[in-house]
């Protein structure tokens, strides 16, 4: 750690700062860098994406961390890391060196000092890629795993809630693309801005976490707006229509926030924040190109065409669920046949070329947030062990996230309840 | 040069970024007539003195003009000791070198075209007696060093040289990695010989169109995966006595500076990075941590001699170095029975996970690493 890095923590630039400032002033030079969009704001547990316009700034401050309940953006970084120092102070000060990067980057601001116009003989702060581009309504969303519980004499503090997930029928999982002691969601509307924050703070990580393992996502398959059309995923199909929007505050607070108040298995620690649960899910995209529309849509329980359950004219029409074969993916993964159970989606398609027998090594990378992950993605996914879906898709990564509430203000940092002993 | 379309792209926030660091300009610096203003307009290249103290100088440039500008810091004979492109106007750039007395021609480059519009200035005193002495005494202990290194390198060369002449593979099996350890150390001050490396220590893939395949992989080859050595290979082996023999008698030769020596211990990481740890570099013999651990040793020579300067400035940084130099080395030594010898696991038998692991090790070390040269650079202000 250098004295450069420690100073940046505490005040990652204050010359800038001092001129521009935080706030307001900061978020409006951002919003007139969009060209002319009005930044989102964030105010308590309500989102009001007043302009969901792609390249403005969502405020990273807030009860809340963004990237959960605000708009979903079109592109993902995801990234899950190791920590490699046993030293706690020095993970704490990465933590905020962290936060004090993600403050700028989520401004559409350079890391420390910038890309350029430093000394000549040092690297610059910031890699540079981002350069000239809009802040593209990057977040930056922040996850511990259980694992990191069992580092800096954390176990008592481990969330009964963020319990190991089981093996679920069907799951072939790579442990190169599994686990995590912490991980970062990057979400942008332009790939390389989301590229760009997490390769910068896997860089400030060096000698103190590495990473384990990533992945890109495009084409976002659900929204949390729900006037904007459900996006499809990559077997062309519509799902998950019914997403929480992050607009619906009480569902939201039913579903999503833990809530340390009401609920004796959420840590105090965790009061505003949720539980992440990331898949890999491969899907077997020419086994599925190659089924007949009738099997595709008795597969899912919707048609493929205007998304509308089966049996109903348009998309959003309530499903019947019983018109649906027993094992349809809707009829199965409904909160009806769940005893309610809720997620919050957030996934993403990928495709990372071919797979070596010329298949597409492509599907979905699934991202679900929940107050509870035994009453959310457990519950569900046990359900869907008869899914007809199965045969076209496979389990292959897999990893849970406590993410804690969101950073308060200037002097809050990811990670401070945790690792301040009297939260 | 980059492309001036750059400069372009990223204007809009180099403006909005000037505007705020312009308040915050050094009010004073300790050593200020090593400070050089230099006033770049479309017409004019104003510098704020011609004449200053040789050793480390800093420029600080100002565009005042309506075109992007570059500025630069030539030799006599046009070399270029050091350069700044892609100055928007309005902006404000720094550029700092170390020179020796004499004399230097500044120049502007507005529209960054032409010869453009140059200053005669000059750099009086001597260098030794500007710099401050513990970095002359860094150099020239770093010199020693790698003259020491190309010394006791040749012997051993020599050895795995005579075995392949005598035919007898085993026998250059085993005295191969040995007689790479010394060049491994100081391979950053032999690149700077351009010439010598590629001949001696490049793979098949870095071979150029037309280019003869000689030197230490290229026997590698014959000795592990061919497994016989023909008429060929014993006059490659003369070849790369010779070779090695012109490093031995150019390396007190050449141009170290402070910053290079800081440098070249990043390069060496860089190697690691880049060949090591892939087992690329090694992809016959798989000996590459025996290469690993001379790029470190290498590194960490021209750490030690630069600490106590570093730490002056920048002292959390050398407290990280210390620390990852440590953990790197403590792992290196999870590959070898005894401490003292060469003998590393075979790399081909290091699986992924470990694989992984010393990247991890070498990425800890590598990223304040590249932050030395700063370290070493920066003149301390009282």
């Amino acid at each position: 750690m250098t004295d450069a890095t420690k100073d940046a923590a505490k005040d990652p630039a204050p010359s800038r700062r001092a001129l521009i400032g935080w706030g307001g002033a900061g978020l409006a030079l951002g919003a007139a860098a969009a060209g002319g969009a009005v930044a989102m704001t964030r105010t308590g547990d309500d989102i009001e994406p007043t302009a969901a316009e792609a390249g403005a700034a969502v405020e990273f401050h807030g009860t809340h961390q963004a990237g959960i309940a605000t708009p979903v953006q079109d592109r993902l970084h995801f990234a899950a890391f190791d920590v490699t120092t046993e030293d706690r102070a020095e993970f704490v000060q990465m933590l905020k060196d962290w936060t004090a990067a993600a403050r700028r980057m989520t401004a559409g601001k350079a890391v420390g000092e910038g890309a350029y116009g430093g000394l000549a003989e040092a690297p610059p702060d910031d890699t540079g890629e981002a350069l000239g581009l809009k802040p593209s309504r990057l977040t930056l969303t922040i996850g511990f795993g259980p694992s990191l519980f069992e580092k800096f004499d954390l176990a008592d503090r481990r969330p009964e809630a963020l319990v190991d997930l089981p093996q679920f029928a069907g799951d072939n999982l790579d442990k190169n693309r599994s686990g995590g002691d912490l991980c970062v969601q990057a979400c942008a509307d332009d790939p390389q801005v989301a590229v760009h924050a997490i390769r910068n703070l896997a860089r400030i990580g060096f000698g103190k976490v590495v990473i384990r393992w990533s992945q890109l996502g495009f084409g976002k398959t659900s929204s949390t707006t729900p006037d904007a059309q459900t996006p499809r995923n990559l077997m062309g199909f519509k799902d998950g229509t019914r997403n929480i929007a992050g607009t619906e505050t009480d569902r939201l607070k039913k579903f999503v926030w833990a809530d340390s108040a009401k609920d004796a298995k959420d840590a105090p620690w965790m009061h505003g924040g949720s539980y992440l649960v990331a898949r890999r899910i491969r899907m077997h995209i020419e086994t599925w190109d190659r089924t007949s529309l009738q099997e595709q849509e008795d597969v899912f329980g919707r048609d493929k065409g205007e998304g509308a359950p089966v049996g109903k004219a348009k998309e959003r029409d309530k499903p019947f669920l019983p018109a649906m074969k027993p094992d349809a993916h809707v009829r199965l993964a409904h909160p009806d046949s769940n005893h309610g159970a809720t997620i919050l989606r957030r996934g993403y398609s990928f495709t990372d070329g071919t797979d070596g027998l010329g298949r597409l090594d492509a599907g979905l990378f699934f991202l679900a947030y929940q107050k509870d992950v035994r009453e959310g993605f457990i519950r569900i996914q046990r359900h869907l062990a008869t899914d007809a879906l199965n045969e076209y898709i496979q389990h292959v990564g897999s990893a849970v996230f406590a993410v804690p509430p969101g950073v308060r203000d200037q002097d809050d940092w990811w990670g401070s309840t945790l690792f301040t002993k009297e939260a | 040069m980059r492309a001036a379309r750059l400069s372009a792209l990223t204007f809009t926030a180099v403006a909005a970024l000037t505007a705020v660091t312009g308040c915050t300009e050094k009010g004073s610096s300790g050593d200020s007539d090593r400070v050089i203003d230099v006033t770049a307009t479309d017409s004019k290249c104003e510098v704020s003195k011609k004449a200053f103290p040789a050793g480390h100088v800093e420029l600080a440039i100002e565009n005042k003009g309506s075109k992007v500008t570059e500025v630069y810091v030539l030799f006599p004979d046009d070399r270029i000791v050091t350069e700044r492109e892609n100055i928007g106007p309005g902006t404000k750039q720094k550029v700092t070198a170390e020179v020796k007395a004499g004399d230097y021609t500044i120049a502007c480059k507005p529209g960054m075209k032409g010869d453009g519009i140059r200053q005669e200035v000059k750099a009086t005193g001597g260098s030794v007696a500007q710099r401050d002495p513990r970095l002359d005494s860094a150099v020239a202990a770093y010199r020693k060093y790698a003259q020491e290194q190309a010394d006791a390198t040749l012997p051993l060369a020599k050895t795995f040289a005579a075995a392949v002449k005598a035919g007898d593979l085993e026998a250059a099996k085993k005295a191969y990695a040995p007689s790479r350890i010394g060049w491994e150390r100081t391979e950053p001050v032999a690149e700077s010989f351009g010439d010598i490396d590629p001949k001696v220590d490049v793979r098949a893939d870095g071979l150029e169109g037309g280019q003869k395949w000689t030197g230490w992989h290229r026997l590698e080859k014959s000795l592990w995966q061919d497994k016989k050595i023909t008429a060929e290979d014993k006059t490659l082996a003369d070849q790369l006595i010779t070779d090695l023999t012109d490093w031995q008698n150019r390396v007190g030769k050449a141009d170290i500076t402070p910053t290079s020596m800081a440098n070249g211990a990043k390069e060496l990481l860089d190697e690691v990075a880049t060949g090591k740890v892939t087992g690329e570099e090694e992809r016959y013999s798989h000996t590459d941590l025996v290469d690993f651990k001379a790029n470190v040793e290498g590194a960490e020579k021209s750490y030690e001699l630069l600490k106590p300067v570093a730490k002056e400035n920048d002292a959390a940084l050398v407290t990280e170095l210390d620390k990852q130099f440590a953990a790197l080395n403590t792992l290196l030594d999870t590959y070898r029975a005894d401490k003292t010898s060469y003998d590393f696991t075979s790399y081909d038998k290091v699986g992924d996970s470990d694989r992984k692991q010393l990247s991890d090790g070498v990425n800890a070390l590598a990223e304040p690493l590249s932050k030395l040269a700063a370290a070493v650079v920066v003149t301390k202000s009282s």
